[in-house]
Formats: structure tokens, C-alpha cells, sequence
């Protein structure tokens, strides 16, 4: 495995006497496609939750060592700042910003990355008008790369699932992220949305940044990911190439448990 | 038939409102001369008045039902639109305006260009909370406590210091902003109508502060004896003051437009609007929420203040009774007829409240029933305003050909 | 000492009101999540009807027990009406729109309610008819508690019982408690959540115009602006109790009543409404979830 990015040590989250997080450990390589899966209530969006910085974790440490950065320590950051220091997600209920367009979309995505204010706003020097242009240009190539060039002047909820999906997935991507969390990037698409976004998440992956996902379709998890972590009751019970975890009694147990309680 | 059961349903719509406004439209007792009226032709009104108002919305909601093709009509606002949208046009359109704005005193008697200034300042404080409403989706109901603090910035300033109005004029929009960032720090991690209500109560003690404590505003008797601005040390008429003032408002309001347009095409405009849109993806994308908040609160109150400012110097006197949460709900009509986010829509509403009642002299009784109906009515028919705002457009042709 | 009695008093039956008013409020937000900004217009016209029918009844000679049992009903019947219908024409067709048009609607509909009173009857103030009697064996008191006070008291502590069990026994109340809880849910449970909500809506308004009828016996005048202060106040007693919670909203109003009493009668009468509006913002700004209401964490 090459030098990891991130860096998840005993991670622990509670509400108010629910353990959500009992002390996870997890790493993602530079340019890896490492999947999460595991049972619904298993955690796994929590562990997403606290990575982003939309809940601060009771417990345990989370480093970032982004390409060409020092390394950092994300936990009880404000989200905006997590964005900042390289890793961006999606939602899995999609939240786009709908009475915006398809490209307004993408650049807030860059909002981060540029820094005129109020007063640049009104008087638009050179940099400001310079920056702006960058935004568009890079946004839209964004766009191009997620196959929604056609779609930029629409309204973001005017498009389909799928597209929205892949809308978010730009969105996130503009802000230059080292790694990419997403939450159940497959969840509603149709089987040919499914393999447009397996070739996506591989150019992503090709590009040089990482992706960490959560995802229910065991063919898309299988076929993309270089490694699996399994999850079950806020903790890590497997973890390992996908070959090895289709063996993996733990594994199978969880899964097939949980049909157990389904029928009981 | 199916326009029967339309009818029998507006009667008994209108049988429920001749039941419901029964004591307070038809009895009216006086105690003091111990005389009961019985007000019989309000009823009849009433119940006239619900029935064909309700049979119009169900014949109407039923044909557009019938003929969904139709969608939203846009007629007004894209008709504006489409005239701005296209260059020529939209220079011989401004340029027509402009001219009909500058030579407006010339023909209008003083009396009408004062009402003119006044909605002149009612188009900059809708322009103001619409930055803070329209775009940032905040929901500031104490906006009038920044106008406030522009008038008495500049009365108090006269008052102990002798200061002039163009002393004055950046003092009070630059201290309005501060106090609404002093006011956005605590409250803007507030959820959307918590927010409303800490700004209501917040625009409620400044008004009552300054009612109250006497010794540092003169309390309700106001300040008076303002100076109107002057121009170049020379000293006006009172004709002359009001023209100039006129002419003062004209620049402000052009300028308001010219920062207010550029800021919604900015970065920071941008991520005011995905702050509408949603806070949480907002974050999530980086933006720094405290930061844009306090921006569109400051930024929404230096309007207010300057105008402030424009209006202690218009009525020469004012106290307390100028700044009450009435003026707040009158500047919210305006940005909620015309558009939330939408400049043209904003002026516009400004202009149609303030204008219209002044015009029909009949309808200013009723004025204060339409803005609470206004804010209703829209709501439920048409949210989006009378001239809702468009989709920013970015020049894409000139970029199609840098491939990554 | 009595002067500190007193203020107790003054500070119980102000909160009494306060809790009666809150209950609207606090029971609305915990089902639909909306501040019903129009509800002290409710109140406001639940006095008003029963100025009108009180006056009118007193002017054509009918004794006291029929004014006050007439003009009662009324009010609470009248303003119950008008909660239903501000619920059906401002409320229920932005069922699913963004969080603020409600608000805004709200807002709309309690000017338009105001100033509807203002040119149908008057923009003055006007005289309250005494619909409630001295007591007799309070006279050694009377400098403390007056009869008025005890009558406030007292009706309140009922009316109170009386919510907490229809809430907790009946099946409407079990039916309100499962739309507050997740109205989705209880649609499918087969609930009718539209019923539920007008029926929250026609109790918490006739619980206002009750209010609204013993504060005008007690102070004695009105005029068409009273609900907007009172409204204020009343939201400020729901967010101290902490909003959607009952016990919560009766808790508020006793404290938020206590406050302003001894803020007036100790530190200054000039300030009073900045008592109530300064508690209002500092706890929403601090604990917004109330002394007993429970924080929500949005879900991502």
C-alpha cells in the first residue's frame, strides 16, 4: 500500500449513551478506491459524519496527509475548514442547492479555493476578474468530466437522479479534494447510470485522488474497490482485498445475521 | 355538473365567513353611549365578496389543472427580462428611465417629490433585505433597528457635535453594519425562524431603548431640527432641498443597484444564495457560514443606516414611533411581492407599495390590510414574486475550447 | 413583605396568561413546527368578541351570569373559528414549502388580522366590561390578590388539567402526540393529519381567547394591537419552557410572569417589555431547546 492520506485511530462517537463509533480504525492510501460496507445502523455514515466535521467525535484521531501538505489532525475542525485541508464528500439523501444552476453548483464547489470579498465583488480588479474566469473554466470542466456539460445553465433540480448524483459528485470534486468521501454514490441509479459511475469513480481514482465509499451494491464494491473495510456495530470486523472478504466468516455472519433477524 | 358542486361549495364558504367576521363586521356596541349597531350590509359584503372570490380560485385552480401545459405564467417578469437581457434594448430602456427620473421633479410639485424620495428610500432598504432575505434566505424581521440607527447616528450627531450629513452618511451606514454584525455573532448559528424572532425582539429593544432612555435620545418626543444636506455651503430653500435631496436619492438608488447586481454575480453572492439553498451542503463545500452570514447581515444594514441617515435628514425630526416592527413588515412586502433575490423585483415592489396607496387616496385606508394580505397571497400563489429572479449566466462560449 | 407578596401574585396570574397563550404556540410548533405568528391576533379577537358580545348583552339588560357565560363562549367559539380557518387559508397549502413561507404567511396573516379589527370596529381603546365580581372574603386581601387574580388562577390550573388529560387519555390526543412525533408515520397509520392539526389549531386558539378574556376583565380596556405584545410574550414563555413541550410552556409563562413582576415592581416599570424580550433572545441564543424541551440534531 502507498503512503496512507488518511489516517482514522480509535475513532469513538456516542449520543448520549449510544455508541455509534466503538473505536474505529481505518486507512486510505494516495490514489486508492477503498470501500466501507456493512449493515444499515452500522455506523458507517456516522464514521463519514465525524470525518467531514459535521459531528465532532468523542474520542480517537483522524490525520490527513494530503499530497504537497503537511499532515493534520481533522478532528473538532469546522467542516468548511475540513474542506480546505483536502477531503470532500457527497450526501446520500443528494443535497444540491436546486434554484441553482448545474454550473453555479460546481462553483461553489471552487468557493474555497478563490478568496475575493465584498470589496472585490464591487470593484472587480484584475485578480477578481481573473479568479472568477478560473472558477468558470475549471467548473465546467468539472462538468465536462461528469458528463453534464449540456445540463449547465439548468436548475440542479431539474435533473435526473443519476445526473444529480453526478452533480454532487463535481461539486465536491471542484473543491481540489485529496480524498473523496461518498456516501452511497450507486443508491437509485439504473444498471447503465450504475457503470457510468463505476468509469467514473475509476478516472477519479486515476487522477491521482483517493475515494472512500459506502455503498450497498456489492457488485459496484467488489469490481472497483482495492480494499474493503466492514463495519457492524460501530466497529471494524473485517478488513481486506474484496477476494478475502467474500471469505471472511465474520463477514458473512453480519450480513446473514441480519436476514436472520429480517425473517425472524 | 361539476360547476354545481363548485357553487355549493363557494356558498358554504361563504355561509363560514359570514359566521366568522359575524361579531366583529356586523355588531358594533359602544359602551360609553350605551347604542348597539347592527352593521347588516357587512354581512351581505362579506358573504358576496367570499363567494365569487372563492368560485374564481376553484374555476380557476380547475382549469389549470385541466391544462397543465400552461406552468407557471411568467408573463411580467420575463417581459422585463427579455427587454434587459438584450443590450440595445435594455440601454435605450435604462436611458429612457433615467431620463424620466431626472426630469420627474421638474414637472411634479414638491409635494410630489417628496413622496417620490420616500419610496426612493423604501427601493434601498428592500434592496438591503433582500440581500439579507432574498439572497441569504436569513429572515431578519428587526431590519428597521439599522434604520433607526442611521437616523439617530446622524440627529445625535448633529445635536452634540454639529455634524453634517455627508459627515454623517458614512458614520451611520458604517455603524448600522457594525451593529448588525455585534447582533450576528450571537444569533446567526440560530436555526431559519428562531433567527426571525431574535431579530424581532432585537429591533423591539432598540425601539424601546430609545423610547425609554431619555437622558441619550430625547426619548418620544424625538429629536428634532435635522438639517436637510446642503450643497457646497449654500443654503437652500426648502423647494431646493427637497430637488436635491431628489437627486441624491437617484445616485443611491443607481448605485445600490450597480454594488447590489455585482455582489450577486460574485463569489460571496453565490455562496449567500447556496446558504439559502442549504446550509449543511454549504459547509460541507467549504463555505464558511459565520463569515457569509455576518457578511449579508453588514452589508444588509449599511444600506439601512445610510437611508437612515437620508430620512432624518428628509423629515428633519424624527422619534421612536418611525421604527417600529411595522416598517419592518412593510420592507419585507416589498421584497416579498417583488421577488426574494430579484432586483428588479425589488425596485419594482418598492415602488408599487409605496406609490400606489399614495395615488389612490381610497385605497390608503386599506393599506396596512393589503401588506399583511400581500405577504399571504404571495406566499401561496406565487413565492416566487412578481418578477422572480433569473439564472445567472457565465460566459461559457469563449471557455468550450480550453480542454483540460 | 406584602409589597414581595404582592409581586407574586402579579407575577403568577401575568404568567397564568402568558402559559394560556403559550400553550397555542408550543402545541402548534410541536406538530407542524411552525411559529404561528397570528396566534396573539387570536387572542386579540377572542377578547374583542368578547368585549362585543358582553357590551352588546349589558346594553340590552341581561344579568351578569348570562354576559359572562355568553360572551365565554363566544369568544372561545369565535377565536377556535378563526385558528381553523387562518390554518386552512394561510397554513395548509404550504404544507412541504420552504421553512420560511409559513412564517412569512404567518406574518402576513397576524397584520392582516390586526388591521382587519382596526376598520371593522375601532383603533381605540375600549372600555372592558368588570365580568368578574369582588369576592367578598377576600376583602382583608385585597391589596395583594385580587378576585380577578384568584378567577385567572385558578381557570388556568383547570384549564391545564384539563389539556394534560385529553392529551394523555383521548384518542386525539394520542393521535396529536403521533403527528408531533412524525406526521408521515402517522398518515400511514391512518391517522387523519389534517384533522389533527385543524383540532390543534381550534383548541389552542380557544385556550388564547380564554386568555385573551380574563387579561381584558383584569386590566379592564383593549384595543386591536394587544396581541402583538402579548403574542411576543407568550412565544418568549413557549422557547423558556422549552417549545413543543406542555409542561414546558405552562413552566415559561409562570417564570417569564415572575420576571417581569419583580423586574417592574424592583427595578424599573419603564422597562418592562425589554424584560420579556431580553429573556426571549438570551435564551434562544443560549439554550435554544428550553428548560425542558429537548434538543434536535438535524440529520445529514
Amino acid at each position: 500500500m502507498s503512503q496512507p492520506i488518511l489516517q482514522v485511530s480509535a475513532l469513538r462517537m456516542t449520543f448520549g449513551g449510544v455508541q455509534a463509533l466503538a473505536g474505529v480504525d481505518l486507512e486510505v492510501g494516495e490514489g486508492e478506491i477503498v470501500a466501507l460496507i456493512g449493515p444499515n445502523g452500522a455506523g458507517k455514515t456516522t464514521l463519514f459524519n465525524c470525518l467531514t466535521g459535521m459531528y465532532t467525535p468523542t474520542g480517537g484521531d483522524i490525520i490527513l496527509n494530503a499530497p504537497g501538505k503537511k499532515p493534520c489532525h481533522l478532528n473538532g475542525l469546522k467542516p468548511n475548514k475540513i474542506v480546505e485541508r483536502g477531503l470532500a464528500r457527497t450526501f446520500q439523501n443528494i443535497r444540491l442547492f436546486g434554484r441553482m444552476t448545474v454550473l453555479e453548483n460546481v462553483m461553489i464547489g471552487r468557493h474555497c479555493r478563490a478568496k475575493s470579498f465584498i470589496l472585490g465583488a464591487i470593484f472587480r480588479p484584475p485578480a477578481t476578474r481573473r479568479e472568477e474566469r478560473d472558477i468558470t473554466m475549471k467548473s465546467f470542466a468539472l462538468l465536462r468530466k461528469v458528463g453534464l456539460a449540456d445540463f449547465a445553465g439548468e436548475f440542479a433540480d431539474s435533473l435526473s437522479y443519476g445526473a444529480q448524483r453526478r452533480l454532487e459528485i463535481a461539486r465536491a470534486l471542484a473543491t481540489e479534494p485529496a480524498l473523496l468521501l461518498l456516501d452511497e454514490p450507486a443508491a437509485g441509479m439504473n444498471p447503465r447510470e450504475t457503470v457510468e459511475l463505476t468509469r467514473l469513480i475509476q478516472q477519479i481514482s486515476a487522477d491521482g485522488q483517493a475515494v472512500l465509499l459506502i455503498e450497498h451494491d456489492m457488485k459496484l464494491v467488489m469490481s472497483l474497490s482495492q480494499r474493503i473495510y466492514v463495519m457492524d456495530y460501530g466497529k471494524r470486523i473485517a478488513c481486506g482485498p474484496p477476494a478475502a472478504i467474500r471469505a471472511n466468516p465474520a463477514v458473512i455472519k453480519a450480513y446473514l445475521g441480519e436476514e436472520d433477524d429480517a425473517a425472524a | 355538473m361539476p360547476i354545481l358542486a363548485e357553487i355549493r361549495f363557494a356558498l358554504r364558504a361563504a355561509l363560514w365567513f359570514v359566521f366568522l367576521t359575524f361579531p366583529i363586521m356586523v355588531i358594533k356596541a359602544d359602551p360609553i353611549g350605551q347604542t348597539v349597531i347592527w352593521r347588516w350590509r357587512n354581512a351581505v359584503w362579506v358573504g358576496a365578496c367570499s363567494f365569487f372570490v372563492c368560485l374564481a380560485l376553484r374555476l380557476w385552480k380547475n382549469y389549470r389543472a385541466k391544462h397543465p401545459a400552461l406552468g407557471p405564467s411568467n408573463d411580467g417578469g420575463s417581459f422585463i427580462h427579455r427587454i434587459l437581457d438584450h443590450s440595445g434594448q435594455r440601454r435605450a430602456f435604462l436611458g429612457i428611465l433615467l431620463a424620466a427620473a431626472i426630469l420627474f421633479p421638474f414637472f411634479a410639485s414638491s409635494y410630489q417629490t417628496n413622496i417620490m424620495i420616500t419610496a426612493l428610500i423604501y427601493v434601498v432598504l428592500g434592496l438591503g433585505l433582500n440581500i439579507v432575505v432574498g439572497m441569504a434566505g436569513l429572515l431578519d424581521l428587526g431590519f428597521v433597528a439599522f434604520y433607526a440607527i442611521g437616523a439617530y447616528t446622524y440627529a445625535l450627531l448633529h445635536l452634540h457635535f454639529g455634524l453634517g450629513f455627508w459627515q454623517s452618511l458614512p458614520l451611520g451606514a458604517c455603524l448600522a453594519a457594525l451593529g448588525g454584525i455585534c447582533l450576528g455573532f450571537p444569533v446567526l448559528r440560530l436555526r431559519g425562524d428562531y433567527l426571525a424572532i431574535v431579530t424581532l425582539g432585537f429591533g423591539e429593544i432598540i425601539r424601546l431603548a430609545l423610547e425609554n432612555w431619555g437622558e441619550f435620545s430625547q426619548g418620544p418626543s424625538g429629536i428634532a431640527n435635522i438639517p436637510r444636506p446642503g450643497f457646497f455651503g449654500m443654503t437652500l430653500s426648502l423647494d431646493q432641498s427637497i430637488l436635491f435631496l431628489y437627486f441624491i436619492m437617484i445616485v443611491f438608488v443607481i448605485a445600490t443597484i450597480f454594488v447590489v447586481n455585482r455582489l450577486r454575480d460574485s463569489r460571496i453572492g453565490r455562496a449567500w444564495i447556496a446558504l439559502r439553498e442549504d446550509e449543511i451542503a454549504c459547509q460541507a463545500m467549504g463555505i464558511d457560514k459565520q463569515k457569509t452570514k455576518l457578511a449579508a447581515f453588514a452589508l444588509g444594514a449599511f444600506w439601512a443606516g445610510g437611508m437612515g441617515v437620508v430620512f432624518a435628514a428628509k423629515t428633519t425630526f424624527i422619534n421612536p414611533a418611525s421604527f417600529t416592527f411595522l416598517e419592518s413588515v412593510i420592507i419585507l412586502s416589498i421584497v416579498v411581492l417583488g421577488g426574494m433575490g430579484s432586483i428588479v423585483g425589488v425596485v419594482c415592489g418598492a415602488l408599487i407599495l409605496v406609490l400606489l396607496p399614495e395615488y389612490l387616496r381610497a385605497l390608503s385606508e386599506y393599506r396596512m390590510l393589503a401588506f399583511g394580505a400581500i405577504l399571504v397571497l404571495m406566499m401561496i400563489f406565487r413565492p416566487q414574486g412578481l418578477i422572480p429572479t433569473i439564472k445567472s449566466r457565465y460566459p461559457l462560449e469563449n471557455l468550450t475550447d480550453d480542454r483540460p | 413583605m406584602e409589597y414581595f407578596l404582592e409581586l407574586i401574585c402579579g407575577g403568577l396570574t401575568r404568567g397564568a396568561i402568558y402559559a394560556l397563550i403559550a400553550l397555542g404556540y408550543t402545541m402548534v410548533y410541536g406538530i407542524i413546527g411552525l411559529i404561528n405568528f397570528a396566534h396573539g391576533e387570536i387572542y386579540m379577537i377572542g377578547a374583542f368578541t368578547a368585549f362585543i358580545i358582553a357590551t352588546a348583552l349589558t346594553i340590552y339588560g341581561f344579568p351578569l351570569a348570562a354576559v359572562v357565560i355568553v360572551a365565554g363562549l363566544a369568544a372561545a367559539v369565535w377565536a377556535a373559528a378563526y385558528g381553523y380557518t387562518v390554518e386552512r387559508i394561510a397554513y395548509r397549502p404550504l404544507r412541504g414549502a420552504p421553512r420560511l413561507s409559513p412564517l412569512i404567511s404567518a406574518i402576513g396573516m397576524s397584520f392582516f388580522l390586526q388591521n382587519y379589527v382596526l376598520l371593522a370596529q375601532t383603533a381605540d381603546f375600549v372600555p372592558f366590561p368588570a365580568l368578574i365580581p369582588d369576592f367578598d372574603f377576600l376583602e382583608p386581601y385585597s391589596h395583594i390578590i385580587g378576585a380577578s387574580d384568584l378567577v385567572i388562577l385558578a381557570t388556568t390550573a383547570v384549564v391545564m388539567v384539563t389539556l394534560t388529560c385529553v392529551i394523555r387519555y383521548t384518542t386525539i390526543g394520542k393521535a396529536m402526540r403521533a403527528t408531533a412525533q412524525d406526521s408521515a408515520m402517522a398518515l400511514l397509520l391512518g391517522i387523519n393529519v389534517n384533522r389533527v392539526i385543524s383540532i390543534t389549531f381550534i383548541i389552542g386558539s380557544a385556550l388564547a381567547a380564554i386568555g385573551g378574556l380574563l387579561v381584558a376583565s383584569h386590566i379592564g380596556q383593549i384595543n386591536f394591537y394587544i396581541g402583538f405584545l402579548a403574542g411576543i410574550k407568550a412565544f418568549a414563555a413557549a422557547v423558556l419552557g422549552g417549545i413543543g413541550s406542555i409542561p414546558g410552556a405552562v413552566l415559561g409563562g409562570m417564570l417569564l410572569g415572575l420576571t417581569e413582576s419583580f423586574g417592574t415592581g424592583y427595578i424599573s416599570s419603564d422597562y418592562e417589555d425589554v424584560f420579556a424580550f431580553s429573556l426571549l433572545v438570551l435564551i434562544l441564543i443560549f439554550k435554544p431547546a428550553g428548560l425542558l424541551g429537548k434538543a434536535t440534531v438535524e440529520k445529514v
